[in-house]
Parts: structure tokens; sequence; C-alpha cells
């Protein structure tokens, strides 16, 4: 019998796989177009910004470390830092208080208790800025409906300190941490108890063997969004407390508006540049937790 | 229902270290669905009983109060002659798999082994030891450091073995272990679970739907249906002895064909007078009579009342599909030899074997 002339058959479909691959590419165009527009240009001028010194005299530009320098200095350091605090304090309260609530959710098993608390854990989350300001004030203001009820400014409470920003913070990072971490939390099996059980563990070893070694990316993972959250927040902080708590985020503000000296627009650059530093490390921590979570709760 | 004692244990090993297990007027309701209506059921040590049935009979409920993982509403539960509803599932020194492996993903192959022994408070080269000893049992020698998502689905199961087997337990209780693998793997574990339960002669029960797996497994089979031991017999004996037309008609391929009662015990169908098995309804009741394949004979007769439909060859045996002029659909399992002559459009006589045969009521079919 002669040899087949008729090619192989295989061939075709990577042919075909590549074609749809290329053409798969124009449906990714407008969000790289976004990126670039939204994040990539910004993200540019900023850098390039914070490097250029303005020379007061001649108004004249040039390269320099001067604002970045001055930006990790002083009062802008105090800021910095203050706002890695109140970041940390809350990232962490938010994600042992939102992991305790959403363990609860998951325990009680009532799917109308659940739709509940994430429908107003969403609500919840989103309700931050101004509008939260003017809540927490009317409610725990000097002269706040619970502040004269519950007579708190016997007890020295302020609203307007850095405890009152951790607790009008807490209010959207509570909810925001539940409905970040409940997938996780749905993804511990009960057969996984059930095993450890079978193996002979308690209920406490199985979470210090396995409930909690699985969940740690994902709480890890939840208090690094929680931590980003809290550390670009303004509106609440500016309404609240405005310069009396030193935050970066209020720095930038007053820096950029001119509200304590003019001209310092490149120094307020500096200031967010180091943001994004902070911010492009939060990030690097989290890729690989989330990675590694997803991996396991699969 | 028949009697559900034990038989004597076979094929385990001497040193078996089996207990025996009783489940002894287990009641259990979720809500107003009744799971298992007092159930029961006892275990001979060493012995591997398979539970069967249909979704919804109650076989994973009976498992997972044994394990300790449900609690029953009335009734108790015996092991080694201890009643053990009180004892939470991690102090019952039982060994379970379950049908999704339910390794721990934080742990390797032989860190999941070795958990039970460290949560006893083994030391880490005796886990090691044991967890190396282990997985070369069920054949993953050299696998210690692999985590669970580094494992193919049926290692995974093999792991998940091998962590039971780990604790020495008392009972070993599987749940549907093979049914998330394909049907190569599954024979494979099938017989390995089944080699090393012999070797260990822990007393196993064993859940499972197919009914393959239940009757080329168990030393026992019990047929469970709406929370109720329907019986409970060897293989063979269920297959050729079924005490009920549930349990007929659910294990093996069964005919129905409709008969009426007659005098004596007997019951007419196809046209032949067959003694009835057990007590028969009264005379000239209409029923179906319960008939397997292998005890049809079909013999070619062109004035014959039925007509091969189909011919599916087996290998030495040909099953073939009839169809009477009745409009009855028939199975009929032939030596292939002999179907040769049998092919579809073929007139045909249908002659049903000379034993007892099962009856049921006619509009009670499954």
């Amino acid at each position: 019998m002669p040899a087949s002339t008729t090619p192989p058959a295989t061939p075709i479909l990577p042919r075909v796989n590549r074609r749809l691959r290329r053409m798969r590419w124009p449906a990714v165009v407008p969000f790289f177009a976004f990126l670039a527009v939204c994040f990539g240009i910004p993200a540019g001028t900023l850098a390039y910004q914070a490097f250029m010194v303005v020379d007061p005299a001649t108004g004249e530009s040039s390269p320099g470390l001067d604002n970045v320098s001055t930006a990790l200095s002083g009062a802008y350091a105090t800021g910095l830092l203050g706002s890695v605090r109140l970041s940390l304090l809350t990232a962490v309260l938010a994600t042992v208080l939102g992991a305790v609530i959403a363990q609860a959710v998951v325990n009680s098993r009532r799917s109308a208790l659940r739709k509940a608390i994430v429908s107003a854990s969403g609500v919840f989350a989103n309700f931050s800025g101004a509008p939260l300001a003017f809540a927490f004030i009317a409610t725990l203001g000097t002269t706040g409906t619970v502040t004269r009820l519950l007579d708190l400014s016997r007890t020295g409470f302020s609203l307007y300190t850095f405890t009152g920003l951790v607790l009008a913070y807490l209010y959207f990072m509570v909810p925001l941490m539940v409905v970040t971490i409940l997938p996780a939390l749905d993804g511990i099996r009960v057969q996984w108890r059930e095993a450890a059980a079978s193996c002979g563990a308690t209920r406490g070893q199985f979470w210090r063997h396995v409930g909690l070694p699985v969940l740690t990316p994902s709480l890890l993972g939840g208090a690094v969004l929680m931590f980003g959250t809290a550390f670009a927040s303004h509106a609440t902080a500016a309404v609240m407390t405005g310069s009396s708590v030193p935050l970066i985020t209020i720095q930038i503000a007053n820096a950029l508006s001119g509200n304590v000296l003019v001209g310092q627009e490149n120094l307020a650059l500096a200031m967010s540049l180091n943001m994004v530093v902070i911010a492009l490390l939060v990030i690097a921590v989290q890729i690989p937790l989330q990675r590694r979570s997803n991996r396991w709760l699969a | 229902m028949t009697s559900n004692a034990p038989i004597a244990k076979r094929r385990t090993a001497p040193d078996a270290t089996g207990v025996p297990v009783t489940l002894r007027g287990v009641r259990r309701a979720f809500g107003r669905t009744t799971a298992l209506d007092g159930l029961d059921l006892d275990f001979a040590p060493g012995e591997l009983v398979a539970l069967l049935g249909p979704s919804g009979c109650g076989k994973t409920t009976a498992l997972r109060i044994l394990a300790g993982f449900e609690t029953a509403d009335e009734g108790e539960v015996l092991m080694d002659g201890e009643d053990v509803a009180d004892v939470p599932a991690n102090r019952r020194d039982i060994g379970m798999v379950f049908q999704s492996y339910s390794l721990f993903p934080n742990m390797t192959a032989a860190e999941n082994v070795g958990y039970g022994m460290r949560v006893r408070g083994a030391g880490r080269r005796e886990r090691r030891e044991r967890a190396a000893e282990l997985l070369a049992l069920v054949g993953l020698p050299g696998r210690e450091g692999h985590y669970p998502h580094q494992l193919s689905g049926g290692q995974q199961q093999r792991v998940a073995l091998a962590r039971a087997l780990a604790v020495r337990p008392r009972v070993l209780l599987f749940d549907e272990p093979l049914s998330a693998l394909d049907a190569k793997v599954r024979l494979q574990l099938r017989e390995e679970i089944r080699r090393i339960q012999l070797e260990s002669g822990i007393t196993t029960v064993f859940v499972t739907h197919d009914q393959e797996e239940a009757l080329s497994l168990a030393d026992r089979v019990a047929v469970m249906r709406d929370g109720r031991l329907e019986q409970c017999a060897p293989p063979a004996e269920l297959y050729a002895r079924p005490a009920t037309p549930f349990v007929a008609e659910f294990v093996g391929t069964m005919n129905r064909i409709p008969g009426t009662v007659r005098g004596g015990g007997e019951v007419e169908a196809l046209g032949r007078r067959l003694p009835v098995h057990g007590s028969a309804p009264a005379e000239g009741t209409e029923v179906d009579v319960l008939l397997r394949p292998e005890e049809i004979a079909v013999r070619a007769a062109a004035d014959g009342t039925a007509t091969v439909q189909v011919a599916t060859f087996l290998g030495g045996l040909t099953r073939l599909g009839l169809r009477t002029e009745a409009g009855l659909e028939v199975k009929a399992d032939l030596p292939s030899r002999e179907a040769a002559a049998l092919a579809p459009g073929a007139r045909c006589t249908l002659v049903p074997h000379d034993g007892a045969v099962l009856v049921a009521d006619r509009s009670a079919a499954g």
C-alpha cells in the first residue's frame, strides 16, 4: 500500500489553538489601556516628580533626593509611622474580630443569618469616608447621642484621638474582613475535622495542627489587605481628627493643597511614593500567601 | 428481613485484631426524615461487611453513628461489648477513610499518616518509621515528602488508608472510598483494601452503592432500604437466595415475569408451574415472578412466542434482549456458543428453571 499523502491530523490542533489565542488578545486591550491611563501614567509621573527638586528662588526643577529625604524625616516621618501604627493595630484587630465573627457565621449553619450578615458586611465595609466620620461624630462625638447617654465624657473618652480613629476604622474594616475570610473558612472541610477526630485529635488539636495552619495564609492575606485599606484611608481621619493625629494621608493632602506651606507638591508626591512602596511590599507579601491558600482550600 | 448474625471468619489472618461490633435497635431521624429505623446488625471480629443500598437508605448514617460523628436517637452501639454511645469520636479507636480523601493539605503524606500517632504523643522518629512502613504497605514507597496536591486521587486515597491504619484501630470504616476514582484505579485499590484488611484482621464496615464492589469485597453484604436492614448475607447467598423482592432486584439483574398463583404453593409463569420460595400468596393472585437472566433457558424455535431483539457478547456468556408476543421485555444469559444460533430477529421459546422462585406484588416494582 502506498504511503498516505494526507498530512497527519494532529498538527492542525496547535495551529487552531495558536489562532484562538491570538484572537483572545484584543479582549484584554481595554483593560491594559485602563491600567496604563489610570495607574501607569500617574505612577510614572509621581515617581518622576518626587525626584525633581524645585528651586524656590528661580522656580526651576532639577533632579535630586531632597523631597524623598524630607518625606522620611521630622514630622513627615512621624506621620508615616503614625499611619503604619494605626494600620497595623486596626489590621490585627479587624483580622481577629472578623475571623471570629465569620467563624460564628459558618458554625451557625443558618442560611438566613449568613445571608443577613454577609449583606450587612457588604454594606458596612463600604460605609467609610466623610459619611462614616459624621455618623461617629453624631453618636460618639463630644455632644454625640451615645456620649451624652452614657456620659462618656466623664471617662475621658474622646473620639478625636488615635483611639477614636481605631474605632471608626474598625467599623468598616471588621465587616470587610468578614466578607474576605468567609470563603476561606468555608474551605475548612468538615471531613478534615472528622478525619482528625478519627485519628484521635481533640477539637483544639485539630485547630492547632490543621485548621489554623491551613487558614494562616488566608488570615495573613486578609490582614495585609486590612493594613492596605487602613493605610490608604484619608477622608474619615481628615473629617474626624484633622491634623491632630499625624497620618501620612493627611500630610499629603495638606502639602498638595498648600494648607501649611505653598510649593510642596513634589514633597507630597515623594510621600505618596513612600506609600506606593509600602503598598507594593504589602502586595508582594499577599500574592504568595494567597496562592498557597488557594491551593490548600481549592 | 433475615438473620444478620455474623458468619464465622474464614479468611482473616491468625493475628486478627478486630473486635465484635453491634448495632442494636438504632434509630435516627433528621427532622421528619427517618434515616435509620431500628437497625440491628452484628459484625464479627475481623469481618468485612459492606453496607449496600440506594441513596438515602441510611447506610452512611449508620457508619457515622459507628464513627461517633452522629448520635443515635435510640438504640445501642457496642464495640467489643462496650456501649460507646457516649464515647466521643476521637476516643473510639476507629480508622476512617472518606470518599473525598480528606487528607490534611498542610501536611506531607508521611505527616498525614503519622498524625494519629502525633496526637497520641509518639516521637518523631517512631512516626516517620511507621509512616514509611504503611506507605510501603499501600504501594506508595518514597512518597513520604509529597503533599496531597502533588498526588493523584488514587494515591491520596492510599495515603488516607495508611493514615486510618496507622493508629491500629479496632474498627475500620470506609465511606464510599472508591467512588471518586476512575474504574482502573478503583479496581486496583479495591483489591489492595481487601488484602490489607485480611492481613490486619480489623473489623471493617464498607459503605457503597456499587453492588459489584460490595459483592466482590465483603464477607457479608447488608442490603438496606428506608433505614432498615433487608438482608445481611454472604454475597453468593444474597445473589442466589435473596430474602425479599427488593434485594432480588437491587442485587444483580432480575426479570419480572407476570404469573398467577396456583394451588400447592406454585405459581404459573411462561407456561410452566414453578414452586414459590417461602409462603405463596392466595391462589389466583396475580403476581410477578422474579427470575434472573441465567434462570431462563432460550431455545430457538420457528413457532416460538418470543423474538431476539439484541444480543450482547460478554465473553463466555451472551446476554439476549427478548420480547414476547405479549410485549414483555426479558433478559436471558446463555453460553456464547449456544447464543450463536440466536441472532436478532430469531424466534424462540423461553423456559424458566425448575427451582423455587420469589414472587412479588405485581404493582410493587423496585
